[in-house]
């Protein structure tokens, strides 16, 4: 599903990438660890074509469509609601039975009462659910989460726990944590950046 | 038609947002509004009719960079054009979406300085009223791609107005051709021409303004 090879990503001078090799078959968890500035970020954003790498080649199976992407920002309207946002992305991705979807999802990360709320008023935590609720939404073959644990409470922990626990196996992974352990178990590989 | 239906759902979500953020649209009229106050005021007494024209156009192309300036705003100040960009949908239905809700929120602008216009300095007919429809149709669909580049660097309110003043002086001279020339075609056709050239282009090249190659 992923193949990367001698990536590099430079940011003028600056160097935050160098020598990534490695290749993630279809239906693989890969755990991606490491530092404050070690690149995690940069190498997903890399993955889901948001960056452009400065060497190397970086190839993906799954076309925009098939890949979820939880980034560091929910990457919804503050000023629309839970609904809205997931109405518009559950258009622009062509999501059968759309609006049944998006209710299960809701429900599932215990948005659903919050619904018709704009998110500006929603924790940050709340914020992080919908997050993953819009990466999941058009069920995607590849899922690339960055920190998908920032922000969550106990709850919402375990939500997601159970959430990656049953995509595992049958849906491609790429997560990045500073807290490994929570994931350990279902990673098959694992990617530490220096 | 998938097209159409992506160009409706953004438009739809554009409009909402800035309806809803409350900024955009009351600021746009204010200023217009002030601004044509003051030229009223500043132009000395017996001024022809040809400078009103002209200070009609310097409101409506800054009106226009007030909107725009904020235009992707909400995109920018949480990375939401990352999940925009992600989507599967054609990228130039990103930018199409954008354009319509700028321009409408410039034509609700006009509805208001047009008449004010009318009243401070002199009457419009329907030919100039076509001018300023087609050269609304310009500005937005320009300035929509110049302020996603804008959007794309550290100083946006600054580079906007860079990038977009030059580019208005056809619309500018289409818009005040069209307003007292005795032959208001010939600059219709200009504004008209301005407009499909210009579209097209920024149709084709918002794709690349908006992703690392």
């Amino acid at each position: 599903m992923i193949h990367v090879r001698s990536l590099e990503k430079r940011f003028g001078s600056r160097r935050v990438l160098s020598g990534i090799d490695f290749e993630l078959p279809r239906d693989g968890f890969l755990l991606v660890t490491g530092a404050n500035g070690s690149g995690k970020t940069t190498l997903l954003r890399i993955l889901v074509g948001l960056v452009a790498p400065t060497r190397g080649t970086v190839e993906v199976g799954a076309d925009r469509g098939q890949l979820g992407f939880l980034a560091h920002e929910p990457l919804v309207y503050r000023e629309l609601t839970a609904l809205e946002n997931l109405d518009l992305y559950g258009r622009l991705y062509r999501v059968p039975e759309r609006r049944e979807r998006i209710g299960m999802l809701l429900e599932r990360f215990g948005l659903w009462e919050a619904r018709s709320e704009r998110v500006a008023a929603y924790s940050r935590g709340m914020g992080q659910r919908l997050a993953l609720c819009r990466a999941l939404l058009h069920d995607p073959e590849l899922l690339v989460l960055d920190e998908p644990y920032a922000s969550l409470d106990e709850q919402g922990g375990a939500l997601l726990d159970r959430e990656l626990e049953e995509l595992s196996g049958s849906r491609t992974l790429v997560v990045s944590t500073h807290d490994p352990a929570r994931v350990e178990r279902l990673a098959t590989q694992r990617l530490s950046l220096a | 038609m998938s097209y159409l239906a992506d160009v409706a759902a953004l438009t739809r979500k554009d409009l909402r947002v800035a309806l809803r953020a409350r900024d955009t649209l009351p600021a746009m009229l204010l200023f217009v509004l002030s601004t044509l106050v003051v030229f009223h005021f500043a132009l000395p007494e017996g001024t022809g009719e040809d400078a009103a024209y002209g200070l009609l156009w310097v409101a409506i192309v800054f009106t226009a960079l007030l909107g725009l300036a904020r235009a992707w705003v909400p995109e920018q100040e949480h990375e939401v054009f990352d999940g925009l960009v992600l989507a599967p949908c054609d990228r130039s239905a990103i930018w199409v979406g954008k354009t319509l809700a700028t321009l409408a929120f410039l034509l609700a602008a006009q509805v208001v300085a047009l008449p004010a216009f009318a009243l401070f300095f002199a009457p419009l007919d329907a030919v100039a009223v076509v001018g300023v429809l087609l050269a609304d149709i310009g500005i937005c669909a320009v300035g929509s791609l110049m302020a996603a580049m804008a959007a794309a660097g550290r100083a946006r309110e600054l580079l906007l107005p860079l990038l977009m003043l030059p580019l208005s002086i056809p619309l500018i001279v289409g818009g005040v051709g069209a307003a007292i020339s005795t032959e208001p075609e010939r600059y219709l056709l200009l504004l008209a021409l301005y407009d499909g050239i210009f579209a097209v282009l920024s149709w084709a090249s918002f794709e690349y303004v908006v992703t690392e190659s």
